[in-house]
């Protein structure tokens, strides 16, 4: 390949399709196992499909209510064959019985919630902005925040400020969300009154300034744990570049210090942050549990507590997948963005 | 007043309990907090909302914000709902033939005609009930209700294959049709044996056998009429067609709900909802702490779930008076008791069992539970002390702490006098129930018995272990700990699910873990035949004697809940029926 | 105290005056173990159109030289004293973005190791055109059309279609030149090569050498060639100082050192250097022992653990520092033998050996 050009557009296209493909197959592995675990797992530690189908009905349920609900959730049948069943409706669709009407669940299918009686796709579509909007909101935040302590604590290393961001970052990085959270809720929603309470969302498009209104507490706590995360990453970061010989040429060049640590020192420590950073965005996704749960936010993480509460095994096999798609999808994002900003990843 | 500093000091306190047992807190508080409600009108007490109607106003309109934890635990359709809330709820849209009445103190225990023109009519010695509907109850459409209606709605429920979270009482009791599996599947079996409707005003029910307490039964959501032609089964809770003061108008599941007014429905033929509110609001999935936090902010009206405060918070209503006097403490009709399984050996001897009814050191378990305001008082029967029959009696007296002497000589008697070991099995969510198998381990290590705490899942814990027979023999689990609350305040409702032998399933699922008396069973078909409700409540106590005599069931607190008196709320009651505020009741102040 | 004279610099070459000058530059870093003197009072000068080599191991403090002379060391943590004058300005005394300016500018450095010395996120030709416009005002097309010369000049082939190349996607010995490239790109009067050649193959190494050399006579500039290796300072150097412990050894044109060295620290380095110019009597003498610590230099001459000539001078190699003196003219030397006596050494133990 000659110097310096950029892959071709149809390399690129097979690489992202080779990436699809292995996508998928990671979500059909991942929804086995997921399949495993709450279906065959137990039945293996000798659960008869009745003491599944309890977990269904309440708790004063007659003998033959729980095999009609056993017989109806298909747990008579195979593991394998329940797995096809589920398979088969992702791929064309479901329908369910409620007695009078019948439900059609269009494919994708993920799947029918009986505890709800929800289809469990269109829950999900409905909960991934609010999970979207708090995790873009919080990555706005922690990554102004976060690189911009890390690189002023690198440049003045040792410094008060230095130290105290550090004593600070370790703080942020080791206390709990559910606790920071709650604390958050405390003061500013219930004593100082300047915030609204937990559970509040206004969808962005119905009124942009209520939304972000409504999310800064969350945004906050959340940016408070990865800003420390990423201002100790910054700071190693910055660190390690501006010791690299080429933050020396470009010294040596007569550059200005500003410049120096802009564009050679800054350029080299961030690079790295990226890969890192299309992770956890592509994790928060998938569900910031327990900012969600704190928060009262009716997200994909707060979807998949009330599944795992609820022994709701299609909830939490729909939030998984959606969970892994965005991991896999980031992933991606990141290898390609990588090839942009790494010259060097481009042309392998 | 506070400085600001000290303010946010006391947040951060009372914020760092959170997940603390909340036993230990020993506020030193100036009591200059100004976070009473000084605008409310009557002066406000602990306990001010047991005996009477606290801040009570007639003033209409506004919005009521309720909240609750979690997703709402079945659904909101009157003919599939169990939880104690529910019933609460479903008033404010579904008009049973009859209700609990909507007053404070005892006058609850009565029950009065809701769609019902009065209370049933019973024939053929209580095997037959008769109700006759008044006149010009319509559905937010306008369409009159009729009795077929209510027939509708009864036998829909008792189809289980659509509806498995409700209760099973009607198609138990009523004399349906070998084969009948409700309108939807059998639309064409003739049901008039179990339920007959002479007239669209008039309704009897026939049952398999006497029972005395239909009532009960009849004031359950599921006699709420339910039009055939707008059922959609189990999706019919997305919008349930209201016959009361409030209609559906948003139902997103696991979010929110929202009723507005329903322009049809008629206060004339209604003396008991007083309708205030024009709005109710209900925020679903919310985190347990921000439902007390807001509670006592005024940002929520009421929480739904209604079972006690959270630990963090209990600390602060009762080391801050003026928090205190914002909260009310009401008896909750629930058990905290120990299952004593006799499957497992030596348990199978009664007097190893009556080892441990001696041995337990009962202040213990109360004090697990939070002591005698967050946890309850020392139970040493059954059913608790709101429940009508209830005796106080103490089969096995062995004071607060435990009788060591009286526990050995039945260990003697046993033929264990070195004691035996065995295991106690709890709810490994509940730190409560952890701290009473502790508190077992510990008192019975006193006589030489070794009960390990053995901690299981929550959520498999009567389906795939404690509940299930062969599991606790093959693991050795002597005891389970355990916990019940009253279908409804009656003995039937209290007992029939805990210690009736005919509940216990092989294959896991019931409550009752324990109590396999051939006699008990007897005696509760006898109760359930008994017209009379003097002798009917004076059988319950028997029956709570007969099974303590057997030493099966290890009685422990009779609970009590530690309540956030909603602020900003006129109305306020609790009605003993539920152990919760009466939510149709409430009203918005200042709306 | 001083090395020489407290006034100038030793003369060593007749010349029109020199551009650089250093006097007694000392670059001490302050650390937890102790005070590391990595420079401690070093004087000499460099003229345009001369070559000077600086020679010695790792650690001798040719580097740290370097970089005082380019003005980079951290002032937080590194003290610097004594004068650079370049062009007659002293840039130790000088602030901090006066000494920018003639960075790059006036003087300009070639780093050892050119992949690691370019940023690997840039191309070639943004990193030559961010050194000429930070110089020069001129426009970006302006600046890569200099770029492209520059490349052109220094042998890189196809340049036009180079300069849009990434530093990993060079050859070494390209990468060294583009480097080079950038260096020049503002005709620099002073240029510092920090072993240039290092990092190269032998073959490399030498074409490397010979554009510096071509590079020095079209730029007419003062060159400094810092390296281990007698033999690339040999081919260049007009003059050679050679360090040892942060101090100068000795001094002098490259005729000195090669043909009458008087330190027994040069006879070592020359004893341990590959000649294919005439025909080894025997293998090669490495010098004995390693380089001192810099916090802990040994007292009296810094080389006595290490000279085989220490014990002919009774105690004095041990107990007093050896000054740099002139043992001849423009020829510098610290050490405590005898100038007779060093002479006749060379002559007869060390030179037939080598």
């Amino acid at each position: 390949m000659s110097p310096g050009r950029p892959a071709k557009p149809t390399i690129v296209f097979a690489y992202i399709v080779r990436r699809v493909i292995a996508a998928i197959a990671l979500m059909f592995v991942v929804s086995v196992i997921i399949f495993s675990i709450f279906y065959l797992v137990p039945r293996l530690a000798g659960a008869s499909p009745e003491t599944l189908a309890s977990r269904y009905v309440g708790r004063a349920a007659t003998e033959s209510t729980v095999k009609v609900t056993a017989e109806r959730l298909g747990f008579y049948d195979p593991i394998y064959v329940q797995y096809g069943d589920w398979a088969k409706g992702v791929v064309t669709g479901a329908e369910y019985d409620m007695g009078p009407v019948t439900e059609q669940c269009p494919a994708p299918c993920l799947g029918y919630s009986f505890v709800n009686r929800q289809p469990v796709w269109p829950e999900l579509v409905d909960r991934i902005p609010v999970t979207f909007s708090l995790a873009i909101g919080a990555a706005v935040i922690w990554v102004i925040f976060g690189v911009s302590v890390g690189v002023l604590s690198a440049l003045r290393r040792g410094s008060f400020f230095d130290r105290f961001a550090m004593v600070i970052a370790l703080a942020g990085v080791s206390l709990p969300i559910f606790w920071t959270g709650l604390v958050a809720l405390f003061l500013f929603s219930y004593r100082w009154e300047i915030a609204p309470p937990g559970g509040t969302y206004v969808p962005f498009l119905d009124n942009p300034f209520e939304w972000a209104a409504a999310l800064t507490l969350p945004w906050i706590t959340l940016a408070l744990l990865f800003s420390a995360q990423y201002a100790r990453l910054t700071r190693a970061g910055m660190l390690e570049t501006m010791n690299e010989d080429y933050v020396r040429t470009a010294r040596a060049k007569g550059l200005t210090e500003r410049r120096v640590v802009t564009k050679h020192g800054m350029r080299g420590a961030l690079t790295p942050l990226v890969t890192i950073f299309g992770l956890d965005f592509g994790l928060l996704i998938g569900g910031a549990i327990l900012t969600e749960t704190a928060f009262g936010l009716n997200g994909l993480g707060k979807y998949a507590v009330e599944g795992i509460r609820a022994n709701d095994l299609p909830k939490i096999m729909g939030v998984v997948l959606v969970a892994a798609v965005f991991v896999a999808v980031a992933n991606l994002l990141v290898d390609l963005l990588y090839a942009v900003v790494d010259p060097r990843v481009r042309t392998q | 007043m506070m400085s600001r500093r000290t303010k946010v000091l006391t947040a951060f306190a009372a914020v760092a309990a959170l997940g603390l047992s909340a036993c230990g807190g020993v506020g030193e508080d100036d009591g200059g907090d100004g976070n009473g409600n000084e605008d409310s009108g009557a002066a406000a007490e602990f306990n001010s909302a047991l005996t009477e109607v606290f801040n009570p106003s007639e003033e209409q309109g506004g919005t009521l914000k309720m909240g609750k934890p979690g997703d709402w635990g079945d659904t909101v359709d009157p003919g599939e709902t169990y939880y104690g809330y529910s019933w609460n709820f479903t008033r404010y849209y579904a008009r049973p033939l009859v209700m609990f009445n909507p007053v404070p103190g005892k006058g609850s225990q009565e029950i009065v005609p809701d769609l019902a023109e009065d209370v049933g009519e019973p024939s053929d010695g209580g095997q037959t009930w008769t109700y006759t509907l008044k006149d010009g109850v319509t559905y937010e459409d306008g369409t009159e209700v009729t009795s077929e209606d209510v027939k509708y709605a009864v036998l829909r429920s008792t189809d289980k294959e659509t509806f498995p979270s409700g209760p099973a009482y009607f198609e138990a009791l009523l004399d349906l049709p070998e084969g009948y599996q409700g309108p939807f599947k059998t639309p064409d079996m003739d049901t008039d044996q179990a339920i007959e409707t002479p007239d669209d005003k008039t309704i009897v029910f026939h049952l398999k056998q006497p029972f005395a307490g239909f009532d009960y039964l009849a004031q359950l959501p599921q006699t709420a009429p339910v039009p055939a032609d707008k059922d959609t089964g189990a999706k019919y809770r997305e919008h349930v067609i209201s016959t009361g003061p409030y209609m559906w108008d948003t139902y997103e599941s696991g979010k929110r709900y929202v009723l507005v007014r329903n322009p049809e429905w008629d206060q004339s033929t209604d003396d008991l909802r007083k309708a205030l509110p024009d709005r109710i609001e209900v925020q679903l999935n919310m985190n347990p702490n921000d439902v007390d936090n807001q509670m006592i902010s005024g940002d929520l009206h009421m929480d739904i779930e209604s079972i006690g405060v959270q630990p963090a918070t209990r600390g602060r209503l009762l080391n801050d008076p003026d928090l205190k006097a914002m909260s009310d403490n009401p008896v909750a009709s629930r058990l905290q008791y120990t299952s004593v399984n006799p499957t497992v050996k030596p348990l199978d001897n009664i007097e190893c069992r009556k080892a441990i009814q001696f041995g337990m050191d009962r202040s213990a378990y109360v004090t697990a539970y939070g002591g005698p305001i967050a946890g309850g008082d020392p139970a040493t029967t059954i059913m608790p002390p709101t429940i009508p029959g209830h005796v106080d009696f103490d089969v096995f007296p062995a004071g607060e702490t435990g009788d060591v002497e009286a526990a050995q000589e039945a260990l003697e008697a046993c033929g264990q006098p070195d004691g035996f070991e065995t295991n106690i099995a709890y709810r490994a969510e509940r730190p409560q129930e952890k701290a009473v198998a502790e508190a077992f381990q510990q008192s019975l290590e006193r006589i030489g018995i070794t009960a390990n705490p053995k901690p299981l899942p929550q959520g498999t814990y009567f389906t795939e272990t404690c509940g299930l027979p062969p599991y606790v023999v093959k693991n050795n689990i002597g005891m389970c700990l355990n916990s019940w609350g009253a279908d409804w305040n009656d003995g039937y409702g209290f007992l029939s699910q805990i210690v009736d032998s005919r509940v216990i399933r092989e294959t896991g699922g019931s409550s009752n873990t324990s109590v396999r008396i051939p006699e008990v069973d007897e005696m509760l078909d006898e109760a359930l035949a008994e017209l009379d409700d003097a002798a009917r409540e004076q059988l319950w106590g028997e029956i709570d004697r007969r099974v303590m005599e057997e030493a099966v069931i290890y009685p422990g607190v009779h609970g009590k809940v530690l309540l956030i008196r909603p602020q900003g709320v006129t109305n306020v009651f609790v009605n003993e029926s539920y152990g919760q505020y009466d939510f149709m009741s409430l009203g918005v102040e200042n709306p | 105290m001083t090395t020489t004279q407290d006034t100038s610099a030793p003369v060593p070459s007749s010349g029109t005056g020199p551009f650089l000058d250093v006097r007694d530059l000392r670059v001490h870093f302050p650390t937890d173990d102790g005070l590391v003197k990595s420079v401690d009072g070093l004087s000499f000068h460099v003229e345009r159109g001369k070559t000077l080599g600086i020679v010695g191991e790792s650690g001798s403090g040719k580097s740290v030289t370097s970089m005082a002379v380019m003005g980079l060391h951290n002032r937080a943590n590194a003290e610097v004293s004594g004068e650079i004058l370049v062009d007659g300005k002293d840039i130790v005394s000088a602030s901090p973005d006066s000494v920018r300016r003639l960075r790059g500018k006036r003087m300009a450095m070639i780093f050892q190791d050119p992949l690691s010395a370019m940023h690997p996120y840039y191309t070639v030709g943004n990193q030559i055109i961010e050194a000429y416009r930070i110089h020069n005002n001129v426009s970006k097309s302006q600046a890569r059309k200099h770029a492209v010369e520059m490349l052109d000049r220094v042998g890189i082939p196809e340049p036009d279609q180079r300069v849009d190349a990434y530093p990993h996607q060079y050859s070494g010995g390209m990468r060294q030149r583009a480097m080079i490239a950038m260096a020049l790109s503002c005709d620099p009067e002073l240029l510092i090569a920090d072993e240039p050649t290092t990092a190269l193959d032998v073959t490399v190494q030498a074409q490397i050498l010979d554009l510096i050399r071509d590079l020095q006579k079209e730029f007419n500039s003062a060159v400094i060639i810092i390296t281990h290796d007698l033999g690339v300072v040999a081919e260049l150097s007009d003059d050679i100082l050679v360090m040892y412990a942060g101090r100068a050894a000795e001094y002098g044109t490259a005729e000195h050192i090669f043909n009458e060295p008087e330190h027994p620290y040069t006879w070592g380095l020359l004893g341990s250097m590959p000649r294919f110019d005439r025909v080894r009597s025997e293998r090669l003498l490495p010098i004995k022992g390693s380089p001192p610590s810099l916090i802990n230099v040994p007292r009296g001459c810094a080389f006595n653990p290490r000279c085989t000539f220490a014990s002919l001078n009774g105690d004095l190699s041990t107990t007093e520092r050896p000054e740099l003196v002139e043992s001849g003219p423009g020829h510098l030397v610290a050490c405590h033998l005898p100038v007779p006596r060093r002479r006749e050494i060379w002559r007869d133990e060390i030179q037939p050996k080598i």
